[in-house]
């Protein structure tokens, strides 16, 4: 079976904040938007901690997509319904309304074709719930700016020859994709470098230059 | 490592049609003629009986049932020393006191196919009607036969559903047919280094196996029960060509290499000179002294038919429609018998049918044989399905 070299593409966060309990702050986030007892599928899932997390927490029947092979059998031995499997080429053989919520946290960047597998989480789910990491954050654009290199953060670590995050956005970028797909946009959070949620009633440009990573949930728009 | 010639094996036991139907430490159950077992092949088979294992304690309400199903090869006596090689059960490493299939928890089954030879009714045994072995007038039968056989011996024991089915191999078949054809009787299910069909290539593997069988001259049309024959070479050589399918190009090299066997020199002859060829000597003539040559047609032809998504339209989630099983698929980088992308397609369909499906591809060497080896991520993962699966079914921690 040869793989694609994106091995470990979700598990890109190395220093995220934390709740006091140990969770991590946008996957408790991501959480809070899912309602109780709800099907999930977790796409790019990783050692399964959200899984977990929904599972304790929100009592949801989940299931889980991942592309490390390390990250599959960790999770199947937690006892959690994960398989192995590309979110570009395995989210077509799900079938229309399979689940209530499709979540896709912090591997937007790193699919070859973010737009087409958009589309197909929300039709496979109502719902879909999508994390990322800005890229209109300042911290990059000041990497940019005034040191002229490929930004390197907390959130994004890698060089840029080694990196698994292939699609960038900003949040206005995503904002954008999600007119052109048409979906309806249900909720949005932004974390700053501390993991605090901005201000909600912040523009959205306050937003993309200081929120460091965004949630979204969407829904279909009929 | 021991060097045999396969001319000099010593005769058949006298008692071996005997034993075929009055296996040494297994249970049995009898179906009579009022319970016949309706085969795929359009007949039915009647009187027949089951041999079986079983470990640990059935619970009260009786939901810690955990069916194993055997391999073309195996036998009940998976986790108990074999009562005709001596040697430890066939997946002790997985089955027993506080192993992954701890039978201090669940009530372990494990019963011998239809077909085989260990005490289960199979072409070895005596045939009712003439008081002789059935030999090839047994009719051919199926994985789905085998099921329903199995299907009947929970009935006997009065078990409604499978807490739940595992097995590799020919036994991941078997695992399959039960979640497709009893649904709400399996609360989980492992297929393990399986496929949902048996593959051209696999077909062909068995058919020389079957044909080293047949040109035995030994063999008698299958009837050396009863002409005090036995295919000894023949159903070596099959065994011998199958054992390199189990394996893998890596593992034999890393074992044996090109070493040479007990010498430092090429003898110039076709003596087995390396090791490997001792080696498969050896698989091939231990192996008939535990099993019949008439089984191994039967079984490997079972195996041959299996082809799930056939008996559901062609379409192969249609035979998980509706599926509430909790399933967990298993395959090994270097099974080229049961490549992964058998068990991709078959998660494939479970998901296309929105079943609850786990997969995991565990790096090995070893080849199909990896599932009956010592493969501590094999141990890991199946533990810990089963524990999920163990609290969402509500089972108490021991029984």
């Amino acid at each position: 079976m040869s793989m694609p070299p994106r091995e470990k593409a979700n598990l890109n966060v190395v220093s995220i904040a934390r709740t006091p309990g140990g969770a991590r702050i946008d996957l408790v986030m991501v959480a809070e938007m899912v309602e109780r007892g709800v099907k999930v599928l977790d796409v790019g899932c990783g050692d399964g901690e959200l899984l977990r997390l929904l599972s304790e927490s929100r009592d949801v029947d989940g299931r889980g997509i991942e592309l490390s092979r390390e990250g599959v059998n960790e999770c199947v031995a937690k006892g959690l319904a994960v398989i192995q499997g590309d979110a570009d080429t395995d989210l077509a053989d799900y079938p229309d309304d399979a689940f209530d919520y499709v979540i896709l946290s912090q591997t937007l960047q790193a699919t070859r074709h973010p737009r087409v597998v958009l589309e197909h989480m929300l039709r496979i789910g109502r719902h879909a719930i999508v994390s990322f990491p800005n890229f209109g954050h300042w911290q990059v654009r000041l990497q940019i700016l005034l040191f002229g290199h490929m930004p390197r953060t907390d959130m994004l670590p890698y060089s840029w020859y080694d990196t698994p995050n292939i699609h960038h956005c900003t949040i206005k970028d995503f904002r954008q994709l999600c007119t052109e797909v048409g979906v309806k946009l249900e909720k949005a959070v932004a974390l700053n470098a501390w993991g605090s949620p901005l201000r909600l009633n912040a523009p959205w440009w306050f937003w993309n230059l200081f929120g460091e990573q965004a949630v979204f949930l969407l829904s279909r728009k009929d | 490592m021991v060097e045999t010639d396969l001319s000099s094996q010593r005769e058949a036991p006298d008692d071996a049609p005997r034993d075929a139907d009055h296996p040494r430490d297994s249970l049995i159950a009898s179906f009579g003629v009022d319970k016949p077992l309706k085969l795929d092949a359009g007949v039915e088979l009647s009187p027949f009986q089951i041999a079986y294992k079983t470990y640990g304690t059935l619970n009260a309400d009786r939901s810690n049932a955990v069916l194993i199903c055997h391999a073309l090869t195996g036998d009940q006596h998976v986790a108990n020393l074999h009562p005709v090689t001596k040697k430890s059960g066939w997946w002790e490493t997985l089955v027993g006191p506080g192993k992954p299939i701890d039978t201090e928890r669940y009530f372990v089954i494990c019963p011998n196919v239809v077909g085989a030879c260990m005490g289960t009714t199979g072409p070895s045994s005596t045939n009712p009607k003439t008081g002789n072995p059935w030999g090839l007038e047994f009719p051919v039968i199926t994985i789905r036969d085998m099921v329903r056989a199995q299907a009947m011996l929970l009935d006997h024991l009065g078990i409604e559903q499978l807490f739940a089915v595992a097995g590799g191999s020919m036994g991941g078949m078997q695992v399959l047919q039960w979640a497709a054809s009893y649904p709400s009787r399996v609360f989980s299910a492992l297929p393990i280094a399986c496929a949902t069909r048996h593959s051209a290539q696999n077909i062909a593997f068995h058919e020389v196996g079957r044909q080293a069988i047949m040109a035995d001259p030994e063999w008698r049309g299958g009837r050396y029960h009863l002409e005090g024959t036995n295919p000894r070479r023949g159903l070596a050589v099959a065994r011998m060509g199958a054992h390199i399918t189990y394996l893998s190009d890596a593992a034999l090299h890393r074992k044996f290499g090109r070493k040479f066997q007990d010498r430092e020199n090429p003898t110039f002859s076709f003596d087995a000179d390396f090791e490997v060829e001792s080696y498969l000597r050896y698989q091939g003539i231990s192996f008939v002294e535990r099993f019949d040559a008439n089984s191994y047609l039967y079984l490997t032809r079972a195996m041959d038919y299996f082809d799930l998504a056939a008996d559901y339209g062609g379409v192969l989630a249609n035979a998980f429609k509706g599926a509430q099983t909790r399933f967990c698929v298993i395959s090994f980088t270097s099974d080229w018998l049961f490549p992964t992308s058998e068990s991709r397609a078959m998660v494939h369909a479970l998901n296309a049918a929105s079943a609850r499906v786990s997969f995991a591809e565990i790096v090995t060497d070893k080849g199909h044989d990896a599932f009956l080896l010592d493969e501590p991520e094999l141990f890991a993962i199946v533990r810990g399905f089963l524990d999920g699966a163990r609290k969402a079914r509500g089972l108490a921690a021991k029984s």
